[in-house]
């Protein structure tokens, strides 16, 4: 009997997994199909890249900062036991541009950013927004769900960029200015090692990819969270664990295939 | 009365999986006229105001608006449809990103040309004919209920729809908002020559209104009437709805167990 229950109760997970997966597919599908609204009037996609976008500069400003000279500090440390201290350059900007660029700027984003989304729609629906929409003849994924997609998408990259950009600058204040490596050698050796196609462009890769990922499941989950107040916390608890999960699941895929036998 | 009706709903019938919640529901909205259904907490209406607005479909029967049948409209026809009707909700779910301006505003941008000159011509009719012209530049909420409701109302009418649908337009305000919202909801019904059906248990302040009133109760048409007829009605249900009486026809009690089972004491 309790054998039978505990079964049932895994059939009917998985059931409701393959049902909302394929529910979350057909959103994104959904999104994609109505994204025309998003170009044709750009000055909405502009005032949720505002929203999603520039108001998080400051978390991706400061942490990219510090990240960059955690980075230094560590480097210097381990490279010095080499005598390759003059690497230090390269460390910093392949490690940021490569991997901690792009993957903690997707983290931040979905905490800060992905987190709003969920809340803001879960609360338009909630309130009868949304509902208020379509009885005007107004389609909500096209007004509302599609400008914010494209808005995550946008800024998710050049968030990223900004990142690894603050990071090398904490790299720079720490090994350079404080530590005292040879600035010329720190440049340089970032110069050399650092190659555009290889490292910078499968870095923009890596955050479009993030930006998608993390974008789709915060506005999926305020579209579908219930209409009440522990339904829409419930569902910026999910857009968080869900949207970090994503993105360290989908950087190992993507470094596996961006960067096997290097 | 019948070529002259702009909503006809004919053997109506709903059900949530196998719950049903309406039952065989036919009634007729005249052109012009304002239509109030009636009925406690629970009892369907908000269901058919759903299925007048075509949010859902009924499992059986039909609701026909303008001489087109609700549930048999793809998305453009729905669509359509829509832009010809206007539709208060309970709390008037204002856009909360918006000014009061371009809350009102919204339906004219997204459905028309007009330029931005004409838009605000209008917006500023609109919310002054709710009294509410100084308010323009606002937020939702900076208004107090009473007010967001009056916006949300202009915000209704903004594209001068032909059928209006009031959802508990009457509930949360205090009693002046009460009367300023009824009284302005019968002058704008009047003023459009729109039809506006009000779902509502507010009974009192719909009676002053309204032309027509239906019953519902327990997915069904109990009663219906003018208000002269439903104020003089001696039927137990409308009697005990509309004096607010605590018991009759619709129990105090939820169905439950013996209360001595349930208190664990032997008889």
């Amino acid at each position: 009997m309790a054998i039978a229950k505990s079964l049932r109760a895994i059939g009917r997970r998985s059931v409701n997994a393959v049902w909302r997966t394929g529910y979350a597919t057909r959103f994104l599908l959904l999104i994609l199909f109505y994204s025309g609204t998003s170009f044709r009037r750009f000055h909405l996609t502009v005032k949720e890249l505002f929203s999603s976008g520039v108001m998080s500069l400051i978390i991706i400003i400061v942490a990219g900062m510090f990240v960059g000279m955690v980075l230094g500090l560590q480097g210097y440390e381990t490279l010095k036991r080499y005598g390759s201290e003059s690497a230090l350059g390269s460390l910093v900007a392949l490690s940021l541009v490569r991997e901690l660029g792009p993957v903690l700027a997707a983290l931040l984003f979905a905490s800060r950013a992905g987190s709003a989304m969920t809340a803001e729609i879960g609360l338009m629906k909630a309130t009868e927004q949304i509902s208020a929409m379509e009885m005007m003849a107004v389609n909500p994924i096209a007004r509302v769900v599609a400008p914010r997609f494209w808005a995550g998408v946008i800024s998710m990259p050049l968030l990223s960029a900004l990142f690894s950009a603050m990071g090398v600058f904490g790299g720079f204040v720490v090994g350079v200015v404080l530590i005292g490596v040879d600035e010329g050698s720190f440049w340089s050796q970032m110069q050399g090692a650092v190659d555009f196609q290889h490292d910078v462009l499968n870095g923009v890769i890596k955050s479009v990819v993030f930006g998608v990922a993390v974008t789709a499941i915060s506005l999926f989950e305020g579209y579908d969270a219930p209409p009440t107040a522990e339904g829409v916390s419930g569902a910026t608890t999910r857009t968080v664990v869900q949207s970090s999960l994503a993105i360290l699941v989908l950087d190992f895929i993507l470094t596996a295939f961006m960067f096997r036998g290097d | 009365m019948s070529s002259q009706a702009l909503v006809e709903i004919r053997d109506v019938n709903f059900a949530y999986d196998r719950r049903p919640i309406l039952n065989g529901i036919n009634m007729t909205f005249p052109r012009g006229k304002m239509i109030a259904i009636m009925g406690g907490s629970g009892c369907g209406k908000t269901t058919l105001f759903r299925l007048i607005g075509g949010a859902i479909k009924p499992t059986k029967g039909g609701v026909k608006i303008d001489g087109q049948i609700m549930h048999e409209l793809d998305q453009k026809g729905l669509y359509e449809m829509r832009r010809k009707m206007g539709v208060l909700f309970q709390f008037g779910a204002l856009f909360t990103d918006m000014s009061v301006f371009d809350n009102v505003a919204f339906q004219m941008r997204e459905h028309t040309d007009l330029p931005e000159e004409i838009i605000r011509d209008l917006v500023m009719m609109k919310l002054h004919a709710v009294g509410l012209r100084g308010t323009h530049h606002l937020m939702p909420a900076e208004l107090s209920g009473g007010m967001a409701r009056r916006v949300a109302l202009a915000r209704t009418v903004a594209l001068d729809p032909m059928l209006i649908l009031y959802d508990e337009p009457f509930a949360g305000l205090d009693p002046i908002s009460l009367t300023v919202v009824g009284n302005l909801i019968r002058r704008l019904n009047d003023a459009l020559g729109a039809t506006s059906v009000i779902v509502t248990h507010d009974v009192q302040e719909s009676l002053k209104i309204v032309d027509y009133i239906y019953f519902i109760a327990d997915g069904v048409i109990v009663a219906e009437g003018t208000p002269d007829e439903i104020h003089a009605s001696d039927m137990p249900f409308v009697h005990q709805f509309v004096h607010g009486e605590m018991d009759g026809p619709v129990p105090f009690h939820y169905p439950g167990g013996r209360y001595n089972q349930d208190l664990g004491v032997r008889v």
